[in-house]
């Protein structure tokens, strides 16, 4: 087995470290780095509990090696609050009910970040689609969807940097 | 009969008062301002903040100095000799420290078996045979989770693979013999009867028309995101055991631990941390944790295991496995007179339920459920198969949607027979509010209902005869449209302590609180929250009672070094009981801040009147202390002759149990072409009694509807001839998605317990026990005109495709 050494962009943050060749992203990321809010859910890229931006797109880091993440941007739940104001989609979520137990969240909030950096005003229908590869067990989905337009709402009021 | 003695149900007589005639409203009740948040208020969840920002801490987040990991060898066979493990190859890689097997778990004092929490046995580590695919075989420890992973390769197990048996049809036959360790050779596990034969054996003699379904409710399986495991972490200087456990019941938990280690309870704290969703499936104690445990007191180190999905799926506890036969009975008028079941309830290798004690077949005998009936008989035997053990609940009280699945498909099929509108039918048959109390003829004693008002209101929102008129212009141009309705009751909140325990400990619940100088609060519960918000709800109830806002008080549950003692969350029990306990509790604190009050005020306590948050002089409302004035007061002035503080503890012990109703109603169409069933609309209505936090209630009823649709529609655990798990991944096993899920209408009416301190009744489980036949009942209305009556649950697109082949339907 060998080692490699990476170097990655976690949230703005430049991170390195020595990783087996077979270590995988979501390891890195709450082994490693000790960010534990990415979850583990099924480790076959079902259930997105782990899903992170890699380089603008939303992936499921269970099955993606922490080395294909070498000179990547990695964006995770613990970078969505800036400077002490939550993310849109952290307030929309909050506001609307859209968490239970709480363990899809992270996955979810990235998988939405990523759907309104593609579709900054999706339908009911395309949020639906959008958070497919989402399961969650608690919400029936319902007041994610609520969550979700309540962010794309907010972000598209001029009054709001958009992140 | 292998371990059950007492077969026939009966239930102890309630108090007089806790099954009455209530009034029903729609409206919420609300008495605080939203500064106090007390019941009614839609308060944003105060455990929101660190799940929003991925800070939440659940058992695979806890990482202590030195940690070794646990990974477990399981059996690809479902029923097999063990000849021979040899782990020298696998204890060869570096970072491989420890194997354990069941002849270390023997030495170890025994622990190679474990009980059930129904008394059954069941191995933790095999030492002659494996009686289940992906049972445990042995365990690696290693210094690392991919090392360990690497090492169960490794190990070599030569097995002898012996008959297996699947179907406990087959199983009742006794031609293999699952348990060979019991005494008596034979795979029949009990026989259970409610209610009375020989009347229900009358009524069905003087009936006038006589329906027979059998149907199976298949195996199924709860599948939180967050799979199960531990952190166990042994002292050895202190000889302390601290646990950080995905459990539903962590003071119970405790006890198991220290009965079957025989380390002492104070040495042994279990934290279940935050969990990402239970269900039922953290209530039983899987082998993987004792393993754990024990690798932990071997190396003096702490140890983790966390299960990976397929762990999961193939060997935790499952929910349902029942075969049912139901006849029900009607006279001329088309009013149900009777119900006679017979059930088969495949156990798989143990009998691994969680049900109270004196309840093998759970609450099973709820199954007359919203209907007035003359007589009802039931009964059900337990068998084991090569299949792992069960079953536990899928987000319901202990068998009761197995009920609830029986009884309103078979009112539809009787209404459809008979040629009557099922919602007008329905309408005919409940029981009328005028009726409570209530006793049914099994024996239960509902606490309140009013089912007309439900049923009416759900066929309001959704405007059932104008659905009606649709499916009837549909039909005339071949399309299939169809309209299910369920009625159902639920029976949670278990339960008072003269008929229900598991291993002997009641089933009472607890809160402690304590108030600070400052006015602040603590409380804490035994029951463990897994999502349903208890942080706030609990909040909400202490708010009401005491008038300190909820803001104010921090909710802990969880750790059993500072919690009391409480058999935890499932089956809708921490409203009932918890939830009482905290109303109690709060009335406690509130009857010595009267005297507090009248001391600092030199009134009589009789001069004084509770308004929201203080205690005002009658007639002189200037005259107050606030309940902060008295918090303040209790640790700084406090009357002479009174102990000093503001504190109260409350173990809740259940007068009855609740029985939360309500009427679903679902319109589906259905895809001649590929048979998929499309679930157009769903309405509920829910009547879970006063509400705390109707947001919160709101979101348990779309989870619960989702848990209902999936094995309505979805999922199965299916096994083939050789007991081999087909369903062991979300690949095979499907759970519903944001696309096939509807959004969900919810309603509401509110008839509150009688017995209840709050008036509540519990409602994580309603939707998920009353979903699954509103769907199915939509499908068969869609296709009765063809001739179909029944369709087993999960109704996939290929059993549809099927049917309407064989009935002639092509697209």
């Amino acid at each position: 087995m060998s080692t490699h050494k990476i170097s990655v962009d976690v949230n703005g943050t430049p991170q390195s470290g020595e990783v087996d060749s077979r270590m995988l992203l979501v390891h890195f990321l709450r082994e490693e780095l000790r960010m534990t809010g990415t979850h583990i859910g099924c480790d076959t890229t079902s259930c997105g509990a782990c899903t992170v931006i890699l380089n603008g797109r939303a992936v499921k880091s269970c099955t993606v090696f922490a080395v294909q993440a070498d000179g990547a941007k990695v964006e995770t739940v613990e970078g969505l609050e800036q400077g002490g104001t939550l993310h849109p989609l952290q307030e929309g979520f909050w506001e609307k009910h859209g968490l239970q137990c709480g363990y899809c969240t992270p996955g979810m909030l990235m998988c939405a970040k990523y759907l309104l950096s593609k579709n900054p005003d999706p339908s009911e229908a395309e949020i639906r689609a959008g958070i497919s590869g989402n399961l969650c067990r608690c919400t029936g989905y319902n007041n994610i969807v609520e969550a979700i337009r309540y962010a794309a709402e907010k972000m598209a009021t001029p009054q709001e940097v958009a992140r | 009969m292998n371990h059950v003695a007492d077969r026939f149900e009966k239930h102890s007589p309630v108090p007089e008062g806790s099954s009455a005639n209530v009034p029903t409203t729609d409206e919420l009740r609300i008495t605080t301002p939203p500064k106090v948040c007390g019941m009614g208020h839609r308060m944003k969840r105060k455990e929101d903040p660190r799940f929003i920002r991925g800070r939440g801490n659940y058992v695979d987040d806890v990482k202590l100095p030195g940690m070794l990991h646990m990974d477990i060898v399981r059996s690809p066979y479902a029923h097999a000799k063990i000849l021979k493990i040899d782990a020298s190859e696998a204890l060869k890689i570096p970072g491989v420290l420890a194997v354990i097997t069941g002849e270390d778990l023997k030495k170890a004092g025994n622990l190679h078996w474990m009980p059930t929490l129904m008394s059954d046995t069941q191995m933790v580590l095999p030492i002659d045979k494996v009686v289940y695919q992906a049972q445990e075989v042995c365990a690696i420890i290693a210094t690392d989770r991919y090392i360990a992973a690497d090492a169960i390769e490794k190990v070599v197990v030569d097995y002898e693979p012996l008959p297996v048996v699947v179907d406990p049809f087959e199983a009742l036959k006794d031609n293999v013999i699952v348990r060979d360790d019991k005494e008596l050779k034979t795979n029949h596990i009990w026989h259970w009867e409610a209610g009375d034969k020989e009347a229900t054996d009358q009524v069905f003699k003087d009936a006038a028309t006589v329906i027979e379904e059998k149907m199976h409710i298949p195996r199924i399986h709860v599948s939180s995101i967050e799979t199960c495991g531990m952190v166990a972490n042994y002292d050895t200087a202190m000889q302390h055991m601290q646990i950080y456990m995905t459990s539903q019941a962590p003071h119970a938990h405790r006890t198991v631990f220290a009965l079957v280690s025989g380390l002492p309870e104070h040495k042994i704290q279990i934290i279940s941390p935050d969990i990402g969703g239970g269900f039922g499936g953290k209530v039983p104690v899987y082998p993987g944790y004792v393993i754990c445990a024990v690798a932990s007191l071997v190396t003096g180190k702490p140890v983790k295991w966390v299960e990976d999905r397929s762990e999961n799926l193939q060997a935790d506890s499952f929910a349902r496995d029942y075969h049912i036969t139901c006849r029900l009975a009607a006279d001329k008028d088309g009013k149900i007179t009777g119900m006679q079941v017979k059930t088969l309830a495949d156990h798989g290798a143990a009998d691994a339920a969680a049900n109270p004690s004196k309840f093998p077949a759970g609450l099973f005998s709820i199954a007359t459920g919203s209907y007035d009936m003359k007589a009802a008989h039931i009964e059900v035997d337990a068998a084991y198969t090569n299949k792992p053990p069960g079953g536990v609940a899928y987000r319901c009280s202990f068998r009761v949607t197995e009920a609830v699945h029986m009884i309103e498909r078979m009112t539809d099929v009787l209404a459809h027979q008979l040629g009557e509108d099922p919602a007008a039918f329905r309408m005919k048959n409940f029981i009328k509010p005028e009726q409570f109390p209530y006793k049914s003829p099994t024996g239960w004693d509902y606490d309140s209902g009013n089912y007309h008002a439900a049923l009416q209101k759900a066929m309001d929102v959704i405007g059932y005869h104008d659905l009606r008129k649709e499916q009837a212009e549909k039909r005339a141009r071949g399309e299939l449209m169809g309209i299910g309705i369920s009625s159902f009751t639920e029976v949670v909140g278990a339960g008072p302590s003269r008929d229900y325990d598991i291993l002997g400990i009641k089933m009472f619940d607890s809160a402690e609180i304590r108030i600070h100088p400052t006015g602040k609060a603590i409380a804490r519960f035994g029951t463990k929250s897994q999502g349903q918000g208890h942080e706030t709800t609990y909040a909400q109830i202490l708010a009401e009672e005491l008038g300190l806002p909820a803001q104010d008080i921090q909710v802990e549950e969880g750790d059993t070094d500072t919690a009391p003692y409480g058999l935890g969350t499932y089956a809708s029990r921490s409203t009932p009981t918890a939830g009482a306990a905290a109303a109690m509790a709060a009335r406690k604190i509130r009857a010595k801040a009267k005297k507090i009050a009248a001391y600092l005020l030199e009134v009589n306590e009789d001069d004084l009147e509770w308004k929201v948050d203080r205690f005002e002089v009658k007639g002189a409302p200037d005259q107050h202390k606030t309940i902060q004035d008295i918090a303040f007061a209790a640790y700084t002035n406090h009357p002479p002759g009174m102990e000093a503080g503001l504190e109260a503890t409350d173990y809740y012990d259940p007068p009855n149990l609740t029985f939360p109703f309500g009427s679903y109603i679902c319109v589906v169409d259905i895809d001649k072409g590929t048979g998929e069933v499309k679930v157009r609309r769903f309405v509920a209505v829910d009547d879970c009694g006063n509400i705390i936090n109707p947001m919160v209630v709101e979101g348990q009823i779309h989870g619960g509807l989702t848990m209902g649709l999936a094995p309505a529609l979805f999922e199965e655990i299916v096994y083939d001839e050789n007991g081999q798990n087909l369903s062991g991944t979300f690949s095979d096993y499907l759970l519903p998605t944001a696309m096939e899920t509807p959004k969900w209408e919810t309603d509401r009416t509110i008839t509150p317990s009688p017995h209840h301190p709050i008036g509540a009744k519990g409602v994580g489980e309603s939707p998920t026990v009353g979903a699954p036949p509103a769907i199915a009942n939509a499908v068969v209305d869609a296709l009765w005109h063809l001739g179909v009556r029944h369709i087993d649950i999960p109704i996939t697109p290929q059993k549809v495709w099927k049917l309407l082949r064989a009935k002639g339907v092509n697209d």
